[in-house]
């Protein structure tokens, strides 16, 4: 850990730069996994949150990723706004879950197979409208003024031969997101543990029979979380248009990523989304520098190591 | 098509092998012994056999080999899900990366276009090794599996589909990256070359009855009757002595074997592998198949395969007559698949079956019959099959 901290730090010697290469590579590898496992923190954890309290397995999730990045585009495209479009995408996409959740999953509660097949066929449903709508091209939305550019880091990353240090630069866009993400995070976990929904919501996952036995409106609540949930996957897919590009594709891609880091994390905790979320990113971004044709075996050693020694993952929410 | 008295099929084998093992038999006895075999089967599945047998005599070759040996192919690796989804309850995802291994293994270790990386053994060595890795690949997927039950099983097992397919298509050393292998070539043995049409078509039937009887004739030994066993209530297996894990693994190696077969056929079908071959969408393809045929019965896969393949083949015709665009078949296998899971959870297999039931029921004299066919039906592992899960 000491090793890890002076690595961030301190100037590289030389030596150490013949092994390791530059430390700038470093650096923006270890910054790209950070805010990689942000954006994958706001998928994974409306996954996992729909699955703690309702145990639905939404496959479609990645779908919803998708079309929240397309309907962000859309809106940034039409109106300038890129604060507007994660306000539209969490709303639309949040609907899109009400729908799925009254539609289907009411329907089908406790037969987890069926809803699985249900999900797999509506995402490819949706798969096949959006290519219909959007075709295969890639879209990247625009980030605002204020945000674009670089941000210079007080992290050294160099020494030039005359001994002036040069600082690592980034882009602020993404460091924003990751706040942000970061702040989300926080702030879901204080709704769910200093709130009388959060309070609910804790209930439901612990035991639902109970919890409706007391009065409360239990379909109320699945639908309030599933909304959350979906609109969350919405926003996140306009972070994911902002910082990387959406296409075809990409549904499936996220889709795996949030079940890897639910995986690893443990299903229905968010402090295990957050954990298996900066672990999966950081291990993505590490692997593609270090070892490239590897890296996805690099993920999933982490996942089969998980599933090997902890098959309830790092942080188990239920016993 | 499919007889609900399935049963006669195995117990049938018996006759013959009873006569053989009773030592001095002439040639007479032996005849009679094999009339009374004939004799036993159904007359559905002789009738059944007969049309699959002339097949190549009434239709074309692009129509043999692109519906029926593909549809067969397909069946194929559908019938190793439905083995692991029906009678072992664990639905696996990633049969077509064990069936896609076996390709690129034969790939490898044959001889293919890409000279710089296939090794170019023999056919009679490479294809044994490839089912063989393949089949061990399966296996480490079901140890993996096994650890975690239910839902969990397919996510993993996705998971491990779509490592399997971003793996192969990033690395360029042994699997050649985006574009894979072609020229892969069936070896002309006999003096038959096996690409034919004809012959090839004979290839995947042969080997398709084969992985058919034997799903049947496992789920009928006492170690296909465990796994059923397990698939109910695990619990009571275990305290009955049976070890649940090997019994689930097994379960993965034998379904391993025949998804292994599968993928040797369908690379020498198509002549060449890629990643996109083994890609999600596949994967789900798959499950599709072994879902909309039914997974109660070993049957169901084949059927399903059978409707995946000439939609597949006649969707841009289909399409285009209800004024859609040709490239929305994605759209109509959804949506098919939607209607399927939502309204027949057991595929078309359960709308057969409640037919009959219908039928047989109408009928005043098969009444009691019917009755008990239904509730025969209900017990049958369907889609909600109710595992007991960890509390």
């Amino acid at each position: 850990m000491a090793v890890f901290i002076w690595a961030i730090f301190a100037p590289w010697p030389k030596e150490f730069v013949n092994i390791f290469g530059k430390k700038k590579v470093f650096l923006s590898a270890l910054f790209n996994g950070i805010t990689l496992g942000g954006l994958y923190f706001l998928v994974a954890s409306g996954f996992t949150l729909i699955f703690g309290l309702m145990k639905n397995v939404n496959l479609a999730h990645g779908s919803l990723y998708l079309l929240g990045g397309y309907i962000g585009y859309e809106v940034a495209d039409a109106t300038g706004w890129w604060l507007l479009s994660f306000v539209v995408a969490f709303i639309v996409v949040g609907f899109v879950g009400v729908l799925l959740q009254y539609f289907v999953f009411r329907r089908m509660e406790g037969e987890d197979l069926r809803q699985t097949l249900v999900t797999i066929g509506i995402s490819i449903v949706l798969a096949d409208l959006m290519l219909w709508i959007w075709g295969g091209d890639y879209y990247q939305i625009l980030a605002p003024d204020w945000l674009s550019g670089p941000a210079q880091l007080p992290l050294i990353s160099a020494v030039k031969s005359d001994g002036t240090a040069v600082y690592l630069k980034y882009p602020i866009v993404r460091l924003v997101i990751f706040i942000a993400s970061v702040a989300l995070g926080i702030l879901m976990w204080l709704v769910l543990n200093k709130t009388r929904v959060g309070m609910f919501v804790r209930a439901g996952v612990d035991d639902r029979e109970m919890l409706s036995a007391t009065g409360v409106n239990v379909q109320r609540i699945f639908i309030l979380v599933f909304a959350f949930g979906a609109g969350l996957a919405g926003m996140a897919g306009v972070v994911g248009g902002t910082f990387q590009s959406m296409a075809p594709g990409e549904d499936t891609r996220f889709l795996l990523a949030s079940l890897v880091v639910v995986i690893v994390g443990g299903m229905g905790s968010i402090p295990g989304a957050a954990l298996g979320a900066l672990l999966i990113g950081l291990a993505e971004q590490f692997g593609s520098v270090y070892f490239p044709t590897y890296a996805v075996v690099l993920t999933f050693l982490i996942m089969v190591v998980v599933i090997a020694f902890r098959p309830q993952g790092l942080v188990s929410s239920t016993n | 098509m499919v007889d609900p008295t399935e049963q006669s099929s195995v117990s049938d084998t018996s006759g013959p092998l009873a006569q053989r093992s009773g030592g001095v038999h002439t040639l007479r006895e032996s005849n009679s012994a094999l009339y009374r075999w004939l004799s036993s089967i159904p007359p559905s599945y002789a009738v059944f056999a007969c049309v699959l047998l002339l097949l190549p005599a009434v239709s074309s070759s692009f129509v043999l080999s692109q519906i029926f040996s593909w549809g067969l192919i397909l069946g194929m690796i559908g019938l190793s899900l439905m083995f692991l989804g029906g009678y072992g309850g664990m639905v696996s995802l990633s049969q077509m990366s064990v069936a896609g291994l076996a390709g690129y293994m034969l790939a490898i270790l044959g001889s293919s276009a890409i000279t710089d990386i296939s090794v170019g053994w023999p056919w009679w060595l490479a294809v044994p090794v490839a089912i063989i890795i393949a089949t061990l690949f399966c296996t480490v997927i079901g140890l993996l599996a096994v650890r975690t039950e239910g839902i969990y099983t397919i996510m993993i097992t996705l998971a491990i589909a779509a490592a399997f397919f971003y793996f192969t298509r990033q690395n360029y050393v042994l699997f050649n990256g985006f574009s894979g292998f072609n020229g892969i070539k069936p070896p002309v043995l006999l003096g038959i070359n096996w690409k034919n049409p004809v012959p090839f078509y004979y290839l995947t039937l042969f080997w398709a009855t084969v992985a058919y009887l034997s799903v049947l004739y496992v789920s009928r030994a006492p170690f296909g009757l465990a796994l059923q066993g397990v698939r109910d209530n695990s619990r009571r297996m275990a305290a009955l002595g049976f070890s649940v894990t090997a019994h689930r693994v097994a379960a993965f190696s034998f379904a391993g074997f025949i998804a292994a077969v599968g993928g040797i056929l369908l690379v020498w079908l198509n002549g060449q592998i890629s990643p996109g071959t083994i890609g999600i969408n596949p994967a789900i393809d798959i499950l599709i198949i072994a879902i909309v045929g039914g997974l109660r019965r070993p049957i169901g896969p084949f059927i399903g395969a059978l409707i995946y393949v000439i939609l597949r083949t006649f969707a841009l015709d289909i399409l285009t007559s209800m004024g859609l665009a040709g490239e929305r078949f994605q759209l109509l296998i959804g949506l098919g698949f939607l209607v399927i899971v939502l309204w027949s959870p057991d595929g078309v297999l359960g709308l057969w079956d409640k037919w009959r039931s219908r039928v047989t029921l109408r009928d005043p004299w098969n009444r009691a019959l019917g009755k008990s066919a239904i509730t025969s039906a209900n017990k049958s592992p369907s889609i909600s099959a109710d595992t007991d899960k960890p509390l």
